[in-house]
């Protein structure tokens, strides 16, 4: 700022551009606003005016079934919630150990490595809805010692399988991305390689993947609703008995309702990462 | 025997021989500057005084040990030997302060406490005591690049390598950096830089190594080099870099 800042008063050209930049701005949104209510208002007719509407209303959108549905629905939807946020951490934790695993250059971490390999090729090439039916039967059927046998800890267990696999490759790509001379920076200072990989690559590079990482965690979100594959009731398989006592589908469609609220601050928060990596970038240089 | 003694040192990249047979003696307390063109191999020998890179051939011995030997004990040897970077590298994540007090803790074990008190000290002499707080992006060249010496000399080195510390920046901040290394020059640290700033290098340097093509082409007195050069490359490098040090006084903002 100069030193007469408090006396600047704006020259008549500059309040010329001010009023037209409002002027454009005031314009832009009634377009905006317009088109909008045009393009919705067209499609809301045309669903409404299509020749099944009124079956298609009485099977998906019944307000006394969505009433009678919705309770049920979000006492089961508590199981996803706590499913999606322990697998979450669980995640995490596991993803981690096999991108270390897999970047670190320590000769005897050998056979790891191989496994950590084999695990992410594996597993990101499963369906989830396998490997959940593939740990939830198969694990129990070995019959061996301390095998849980709760279907919530089997389908927990799963979808880490399934999500750890995603997860490590973001977080891998991470480490990568970090350039070079941040490691040599750390390791020029004495520190080894495990104290640079901890505070001074792992923080970077966590920073840089949280926007894939958070749209990988909206994804399991919504795959928890896999689990009932095996008979864990949760907030799909409550609609789904539902569904099935009253042939009317509204009760999906309330089970939906709350997928999508449950990721919404997810989504928002991940849009919010993504630009304020991207201010910090154009910042930085 | 010198401080810090190199002989014969290669360091081949592929097919590129950087560095081809580079003999450097280092005495204690004293400033030797690296001058060449790019790619004559400054940088790589900086890297391998430091170990960021492994010699290919040749013996560099720090205080009568050598340092190159495979077993050395490679993060005992970068505690002493501090090293600057041409892009400054601070770690972006941390703020100032903690840029450097991290190696002191971790390497060293300092206390948390002592080690921001003494980081704290270091950084006032460098006059960055209110910048102690703000991450790096929020600093000029200058300011990071003097940050980075802080964070050098924050594990109190045996011999501080400065690599082209002064290329990043416009002239204004060229003067901050080098008053920084002037003091450090004044309290007997031990130093070596590869730098492009001649005129620095004749003011400061106790003796000035001119490489080519990854040899020692001569070496000696700053004086001496600089002023009566006795290898016809190390004189035709001298007119160039004068003719383009001249242009840049003329226009003023060209950076080296």
């Amino acid at each position: 700022m100069t030193d007469n800042a408090g006396a600047w008063v704006p020259s008549a050209r500059q309040v010329e551009r001010d009023r037209y930049r409002r002027r454009r701005t005031r314009r832009r949104g009634l377009v905006a606003a317009a088109s909008t209510v045009v393009v919705l208002g067209v499609l809301v007719i045309a669903v409404v005016s299509a020749p099944g509407w009124d079956r298609v209303q009485q099977t998906y959108f019944d307000p006394a079934m969505a009433r009678e549905s919705v309770g049920p629905v979000a006492e089961a939807f508590v199981t996803n919630v706590e499913l999606f946020l322990i697998a979450e951490v669980m995640i995490l934790a596991l993803a981690l150990v096999v991108a270390v695993i897999r970047v670190a250059p320590v000769p005897a971490l050998m056979p790891l490595k191989i496994l950590a390999t084999v695990y992410t090729d594996v597993l990101r090439g499963t369906p989830t809805i396998l490997v959940i039916l593939l740990v939830g039967f198969g694990l129990p059927a070995l019959q061996l010692q301390g095998v849980p046998e709760s279907r919530f800890v089997l389908g927990l267990i799963a979808l880490t399988l399934s999500y750890g696999a995603y997860v490590a490759e973001v977080l891998r790509a991470g480490i990568l991305s970090v350039h070079p001379t941040q490691w040599a920076s750390g390791r020029s200072l004495g520190l080894s390689y495990a104290t640079t990989l901890r505070l001074v690559v792992l923080p970077q590079a966590v920073r840089r993947v949280a926007p894939p990482l958070l749209n990988d965690f909206v994804s399991l979100q919504k795959d928890t609703a896999l689990v009932s594959a095996i008979g864990l009731v949760e907030a799909l398989r409550a609609a789904q008995v539902i569904t099935q006592r009253n042939f009317n589908f509204t009760p999906y469609v309330v089970a939906a309702v709350f997928f999508i609220v449950a990721t919404i601050p997810l989504a928002r928060l991940t849009d919010w990462l993504s630009l304020r990596a991207a201010r910090r970038d154009s910042g930085a240089a | 025997m010198a401080f810090l003694s190199v002989r014969q040192v290669r360091k081949r990249f592929g097919t590129n021989d950087v560095l081809r047979g580079v003999d450097l003696e280092v005495e204690a307390h004293e400033v030797v500057c690296l001058i060449g063109a790019s790619g004559s191999g400054k940088s790589t020998l900086l890297r391998c005084l430091n170990l960021l890179e492994t010699v290919d051939d040749g013996v560099i011995e720090l205080d009568g040990v050598e340092i190159t030997d495979p077993q050395a004990a490679v993060d005992a040897v970068r505690r002493d030997v501090g090293i600057v970077f041409q892009a400054y590298n601070l770690f972006p994540h941390l703020s100032v302060l903690d840029n450097v007090a991290l190696a002191p803790r971790k390497v060293r074990g300092t206390p948390r406490r002592d080690a921001e008190r003494a980081g704290t000290e270091l950084l006032g002499r460098f006059g960055l005591t209110d910048k102690a707080d703000a991450h790096p992006d929020a600093l000029s060249g200058g300011q990071q690049q003097r940050v980075a010496l802080v964070r050098a000399l924050a594990m109190r080195p045996r011999v501080l390598l400065l690599d082209e510390v002064t290329s990043a920046l416009d002239p204004l901040l060229v003067g901050e950096v080098l008053e920084a290394v002037r003091d450090l020059k004044r309290e007997g640290l031990t130093i070596v830089m590869a730098t492009h700033e001649m005129s620095f290098a004749r003011e400061v340097a106790d003796h000035v190594v001119f490489l080519d093509d990854g040899l020692v082409v001569e070496s000696g007195p700053a004086e001496e080099v600089l002023t009566t050069p006795s290898d016809p490359r190390t004189a035709a490098f001298l007119a160039r870099s004068l003719r383009t040090g001249e242009k840049r006084s003329g226009f003023g903002t060209i950076a080296g």
